[in-house]
């Protein structure tokens, strides 16, 4: 069992015949990733890195049972592409594609949910359980198997973070990159029960940036619902205040959004906070060594 | 983001039907008068300072005005201000209404329950940063259904409004929702929402449009924020560029990485000063381009901070050797360099093969810039 993902995780990739869709289509097969379709309307028939490319995603569901979709179109297609591979009955969609508006994502999500579907990003990285499936962008280099989860909204630092685990001789149980948009198919509260209830994770790391209230959500969800244990990190400390999303942004967030605000939440919330993302392996070790003791 | 200034604002608000009162663009005394003289615009008049910052009432950015001289009084002050860090180059006059209550309603994005929230608080003509959560009253709209009847018939009720005006309010909010959705708009905001006699007027409209929606609304590519001449070059070659006032130049890849290492740095005593998201590259080229901009903005020191994942360690070498060859000896730097991931191998070896070492630890990379930029460590 590990998070969303699994050995048996079948993968169509949606944009498969343009440059990011081949490389990482490639890459995911790399990893171990079943990918069995690939989708780009007009070019059906033909085969991108020995994947069979259809016309529409209905079709690579019935011809392969693919059960899960790696979204690449660009942005201004990608809200046809994820209803698409909703109405075709794929349950998990990875958005990697960058810059969707956040209108037509409002659209998107609520229409997955709406037909029990699930998406992580837009703009994101996308999901791994090493030795198990990756749906998504996320270097393989960075991941050896082991028993910490890590979710993040982050690409790079997300990277580095994973990275510096494995560095540590420690290794993932599944990360998941929730990716930064405003709004997300996935957020920390959606993703904290699943690594709950997952038996080959203990223990979480979660990378936060400043803005939104996502973190502070999460912290709330932990207190009252995650039994264990968390490092949390939060970039962006040191940010200069920007360009502030006008006046009704700010009474929704209302004492909310800086980085101190996000790690007293999570301090508070008993999480162990990391103050630069080098400190988090060393938190992790801690843990993970209380752990084997016990 | 697009911020637009009022009468850009007002523009979409004529379009869409919600009431505006008279008024006019002016970009100089000569013209406000004459707008007044020919009755353009009805006296008496407001002469209203075209910026983006808030807070134009108290700042004397708002002045009232009865005669075309003191219109022309008004609009030469005006002009001449410097109003929190930017100057005065448009007014708008509009007729001064005899107004009997102020309100405020907006909509905006609600990120935690990702849904459009309506929000609407009898306190309007004040920033409503200041007005008492107990006195705003935020309503979810779903996207399926949209702006229902019940709500409108809430949000009125929560204005105090009854009969015409509340009927006034009805196609008010239906004219806004439709906006924020057709143009892509981040935040559309009325306040004040000015009753005057059985209706409602705009006296004031804010309104930010998504930048990620920009493919669809080419009317707004002319309409920028303001930034810096290398912030624009930046972005026509598509990499997020930021200045500020420190001496250390920053190159990373991703904006979490970004902020991760400006913490970093601040953390050793340096200071940030341009820094510059390389987002996912696999194009050497653009990363030799970012180093050219990156010299132009003449740092103590510049950090190189790469992940490698869409962008391979090996395309960045490469970019980044070509750019050292390219860089005018007057404009070098020194340089730190940081390069994992994909191919970082590869990477490393074309970095050392120029006489670049790439420093593998965080903490190590930066507090060698630091040193480098002349700071603390």
């Amino acid at each position: 069992m590990s998070v969303l993902v699994e050995a048996t995780t079948k993968v169509v990739v949606q944009g498969i015949t343009g440059h990011q869709g081949t490389v990482h289509t490639r890459q995911m097969r790399a990893f171990g990733t079943a990918v069995v379709a690939g989708v780009t309307p007009g070019k059906g028939g033909t085969t991108v890195e020995e994947t069979p490319v259809f016309d529409s995603v209905r079709e690579a569901v019935e011809k392969t049972g693919a059960n899960a979709s790696c979204i690449f179109v660009p942005a201004p297609f990608a809200k046809d592409a994820l209803l698409e591979s909703v109405d075709a009955g794929i349950p998990l969609a990875v958005i990697v594609t960058e810059h969707i508006p956040f209108h037509d994502m409002l659209v998107m999500y609520h229409y997955a949910r709406s037909r029990g579907a699930r998406i992580i990003g837009p703009n994101c990285p996308g999901i791994a359980a090493p030795g198990k499936a990756k749906v998504g962008i996320i270097p393989n280099v960075v991941f050896r198997p082991g028993r910490v989860g890590v979710i993040s909204r982050s690409g790079t630092l997300t990277y580095e973070i994973v990275n510096g685990i494995k560095e540590h001789g420690l290794g993932q149980s599944t990360c998941i990159g929730l990716g930064g948009d405003p709004v997300v198919g996935t957020s920390f509260v959606d993703a904290l029960p699943l690594f709950e209830k997952d038996p080959e994770t203990d223990l979480l790391v979660l990378v936060g940036e400043i803005g939104g209230t996502a973190e502070e959500d999460a912290a709330e969800y932990i207190r009252h619902h995650f039994t264990k244990p968390v490092v949390a990190y939060i970039a962006g400390r040191s940010a200069p205040p920007g360009k502030r999303m006008g006046h009704a942004g700010a009474i929704i967030s209302r004492g909310k959004g800086t980085a101190e605000t996000k790690l007293a939440a999570l301090e508070g919330a008993g999480a162990k906070v990391a103050r630069f993302p080098y400190e988090i392996p060393d938190l992790v070790a801690e843990i993970a060594r209380g752990q084997a003791r016990r | 983001m697009v911020k637009l200034a009022e009468w850009r604002g007002k523009e979409i608000f004529q379009k869409y039907g919600i009431p505006l009162p008279k008024g006019h663009v002016a970009r100089s005394a000569e013209e406000a008068e004459s707008l007044v003289r020919h009755g353009t615009v009805p006296l008496p008049c407001v002469i209203k300072a075209q910026v983006l910052a808030g807070g134009r009432g108290k700042g004397g950015a708002v002045k009232f005005a009865a005669t075309p001289e003191e219109v022309r009084a008004a609009a030469t002050s005006i002009l001449g201000l410097e109003f929190k860090g930017e100057r005065v180059k448009e007014l708008l006059l509009e007729e001064k209404l005899a107004l009997s209550q102020e309100l405020y309603v907006s909509l905006t994005l609600d990120r935690s329950s990702r849904l459009p929230v309506l929000i609407a608080s009898g306190r309007g003509g004040v920033e409503i940063e200041s007005v008492d959560d107990h006195e705003i009253d935020r309503q979810p709209i779903h996207p399926f259904p949209g702006l229902t009847g019940y709500q409108k018939r809430r949000a009125a009720k929560v204005l105090g409004l009854s009969g015409g005006r509340a009927k006034s309010l009805d196609r008010l909010l239906d004219a806004l929702w439709k906006l924020f959705n057709s143009e892509d708009a981040e935040l559309v905001e009325i306040n004040p929402l000015a009753v005057v006699g059985d209706g409602l007027v705009a006296l004031d409209a804010k309104v930010i449009i998504e930048d990620d929606a920009a493919f669809r609304h080419p009317e707004y590519a002319d309409i920028r924020d303001d930034r810096t001449p290398l912030e624009e070059i930046a972005r026509e070659k598509e990499i997020a560029f930021v200045q500020l006032d420190g001496n250390i130049g920053v190159i990373a890849n991703g904006a979490g990485l970004t902020m991760a290492t400006l913490d970093v740095l601040s953390e050793f005593g340096g200071r940030p000063g341009v820094f510059l998201d390389l987002g996912g590259t696999d194009d050497p080229k653009k990363v030799t381009e970012a180093f050219l901009l990156m010299a132009q903005a003449r740092p103590s020191a510049v950090f190189l901070n790469i992940f490698g994942g869409v962008t391979r360690c090996d395309t960045v070498a490469k970019g980044l050797v070509e750019a050292m060859r390219q860089v005018p000896a007057s404009e070098r730097f020194p340089l730190v360099a940081r390069i994992r991931g994909n191919n970082e191998a590869e990477g490393v070896e074309i970095l050392r093969a120029a006489g670049i070492t790439s420093i593998p630890q965080l903490k190590e990379s930066a507090q060698a810039v630091v040193a480098a930029a002349g700071g603390r460590p």
